[in-house]
């Protein structure tokens, strides 16, 4: 059975290469790296190699920015309600509309609690409204926090700008990025930048699920989630997952050889499944407008045709992908992303996203632009819009 | 992913009848493009027996399959037992859906509803007036009576109100009514005064927090409360704690979420 996996901002098959790296700290080098003795020694010895390798992943000025974190939403939760916590006084928070759930949600729960939190606007290509962010900036502002790539766009918002333009308001505001989509598809590198938090996610680049990372600058301060031991400086109590972490340094350096690939082959098969849908499905319309976007990503809307069922029907043919629509989710919400950017009702519900990986090949794109419009072909024809349909189709 | 049965797998992926009737003898709608969900089924009617059935859906997987197996159910039977036709009953002839997606089965039941009054006119309206108990979730049945029950039973949120008999689970259409019933049936018991408000927040701290702190020869004092901040003072040995911080997130500002309101923020004042 084929296998077409064009679903890597969800999750990424962890690279061979990774499971072999983590095995010793399965078997022979199981010790705690907090021990005395010599077994632990060599647990410790690969923590700080692999804090060290993750502070050069993301241009890091010091391998004690680095916090590791067990997932993306934990490494967002820490900095976000870190930041706050030490800073009492200031109430007011300014975020994007476009936020992953696990950063939006935790922005509306903060509301509740008296918060106020400002949204930023994206335009019909899904750019960001800088001008409303930098207008909003205020003596209060304790935290602006905005992704660095989104998810189901693959859209990449100016960060480092962002940032240097937020301190010169307010040097006190402290800048979050979730930059969960980005790492090992675009080039980062913090030091040169005023963000002062940024959270990633190990599965998202081919290290196992279950292990995620905090750069945390020199010189900002934030109250722990997780209480408990010493580890990580006591800024995250809890024993060293040893070889998770081992698996995400792994990971980390692949992509760093693999950076060139992404920005050049992945891009090009993105283009080319991107265009192969586009001219060959009357009725696809192209969500992904922002002329800034990772290279893996594209998010295509079909007209007039639910997305769950093209998913549904994709994965008969062996082809993974996904939808932030409808039915997906258990709610009928659409996606808040594709909502925040203007997309109409009539491809809103039947949008798809495709997320290729460095394992993608030119002859999985070929089956998926093969195999798309014959589905479509056949769902238009269940579609109650007719009329509608027969003008995009004549 | 959902989990979806064989029966509605095979529907979703070959559904039968699908298209239009030219002439139908009836036509129903329901749902609308910006729900996400929208079906058209077209009947041939002849001496009150449906003999044709068709539809057309934009909608998920579960939404055709229901349209598709609905058509199957219905041809070849009188118009006057399609009537009876439930959404349950369409489920259950896939073999079942998932908890979220029994909308799809009621927007099948809509839609032949629709149908059915287009074919009948208005005089069959009065029937439907025998069912004098009000549905507020038509995707799991539940009535008006079910959801204040469950309310005065103790229910306090939508998911308590899920948990107990499903309602407001599906579609989520219903569940501003259910946020209605629960404004207007609930103990209002957080609503206190500002008096009581602050009573009741030094009630909690003598009777649950200071003699768990009087154990370690701590203490504490209320000094201020101002809307949902409550500021304490630590006093005896907790003055100097290191730990001071972590007791009073975890363990004080806890009772007081739990026992008084769940916004309270605990302050320090040292």
């Amino acid at each position: 059975m084929t296998l077409v996996y064009l679903d890597n901002n969800a999750t990424t098959m962890v690279a061979p290469e990774v499971i072999e790296a983590m095995m010793p700290y399965f078997n022979s080098e199981y010790g705690n790296p907090s021990s005395i003795y010599d077994l632990a020694h060599g647990a410790n010895e690969a923590v700080k190699k692999s804090r060290k390798t993750l502070a050069d992943f993301l241009g890091a000025k010091d391998p004690k920015e680095i916090i590791f974190t067990s997932c993306g939403s934990e490494s967002a939760n820490m900095a976000i309600k870190g930041v706050l916590d030490v800073n009492r006084n200031k109430k007011h928070i300014i975020t994007t509309r476009v936020e992953h759930p696990c950063v939006l949600n935790l922005y509306k729960e903060l509301e509740k609690r008296g918060y106020q939190v400002s949204w930023i606007d994206v335009d019909s290509k899904g750019d960001l409204d800088i001008g409303q962010l930098l207008e909003l900036v205020n003596p209060d502002t304790a935290l602006v926090s905005v992704m660095m790539a989104n998810n189901e766009t693959g859209t990449i918002y100016p960060v480092d700008k962002i940032s240097e333009a937020v301190k010169m308001q307010n040097p006190e505001t402290k800048v979050f990025v979730d930059g969960v989509q980005a790492a090992g598809k675009i080039p980062i590198n913090l030091k040169d930048t005023k963000i002062d938090l940024f959270g990633i996610s190990g599965h998202k680049f081919h290290a196992p699920k279950g292990v995620g990372a905090l750069y945390v600058k020199t010189g900002t301060i934030l109250s722990p989630l997780i209480v408990g031991g010493h580890q990580e400086k006591g800024k995250r109590a809890g024993t060293e997952n040893v070889p998770y972490i081992v698996g995400m340094a792994c990971a980390a350096e692949l992509a760093m050889q693999n950076l060139n690939d992404e920005l050049t082959r992945v891009r090009k098969l993105r283009d080319k499944l991107e265009k192969g849908i586009l001219s060959n499905v009357k009725n696809a319309v192209l969500n992904s407008k922002s002329a800034n976007r990772v290279p893996n990503t594209t998010n295509i809307g079909f007209q007039y045709v639910e997305g769950e069922l093209i998913l549904l029907h994709l994965n008969d043919e062996g082809i993974c992908a996904s939808s932030g629509s409808a039915c997906t989710s258990g709610s009928l919400e659409p996606s808040h992303v594709l909502r925040a950017q203007g997309v109409p009702f009539t491809s809103l519900h039947g949008s798809i996203r495709f997320s290729l990986s460095r394992y993608t090949t030119e002859q999985d794109i070929d089956y998926t632009i093969e195999k798309l419009p014959v589905i479509i072909e056949k769902l238009v024809k269940i579609s109650p819009f007719q009329k509608e349909l027969k003008e995009i189709f004549k | 992913m959902w989990e979806y049965s064989n029966k509605v797998k095979e529907h979703y992926k070959n559904p039968k009848n699908v298209g239009s009737i030219e002439n139908a003898d009836a036509i129903g709608e329901a749902g609308a493009l910006a729900c996400g969900d929208k079906l058209k089924i077209y009947l041939k009617i002849d001496n009150g027996i449906i003999t044709d059935a068709k539809f057309q859906t934009f909608g998920c997987g579960s939404a055709v399959a229901s349209s598709s197996i609905l058509t199957e159910m219905i041809i070849g039977k009188t118009v006057e037992e399609a009537r009876k036709i439930t959404n349950k009953d369409i489920a259950d002839e896939l073999d079942g859906l998932p908890p979220e997606k029994m909308h799809c089965s009621v927007m099948g039941h809509e839609a032949l509803e629709d149908a059915l009054k287009n074919y009948f006119g208005e005089e069959k309206e009065e029937n439907k007036k025998e069912n004098a108990e009000k549905i507020i979730c038509n995707c799991f049945g539940v009535s008006e009576a079910e959801i204040i029950k469950a309310i005065k039973d103790g229910a306090k949120t939508l998911d308590d109100i899920k948990e107990i008999n499903y309602a407001g689970g599906g579609c989520a259409r219903c569940v501003p009514n259910i946020k209605m019933l629960l404004d207007r049936y609930s103990k209002k018991d957080t609503q206190l005064n500002p008096v009581q408000f602050i009573l009741k927040i030094n009630k909690v701290l003598e009777t649950n927090v200071a003699g768990e702190l009087g154990k370690d020869s701590g203490g504490i004092e209320l000094v201020n409360v101002d809307n949902k901040d409550v500021y304490v003072k630590l006093t005896g040995t907790c003055s100097s704690c290191k730990n001071a911080a972590l007791t009073l997130k975890n363990f004080v500002e806890a009772q007081l979420r739990e026992h008084v309101d769940e916004q309270i923020n605990v302050i320090e004042v040292k």
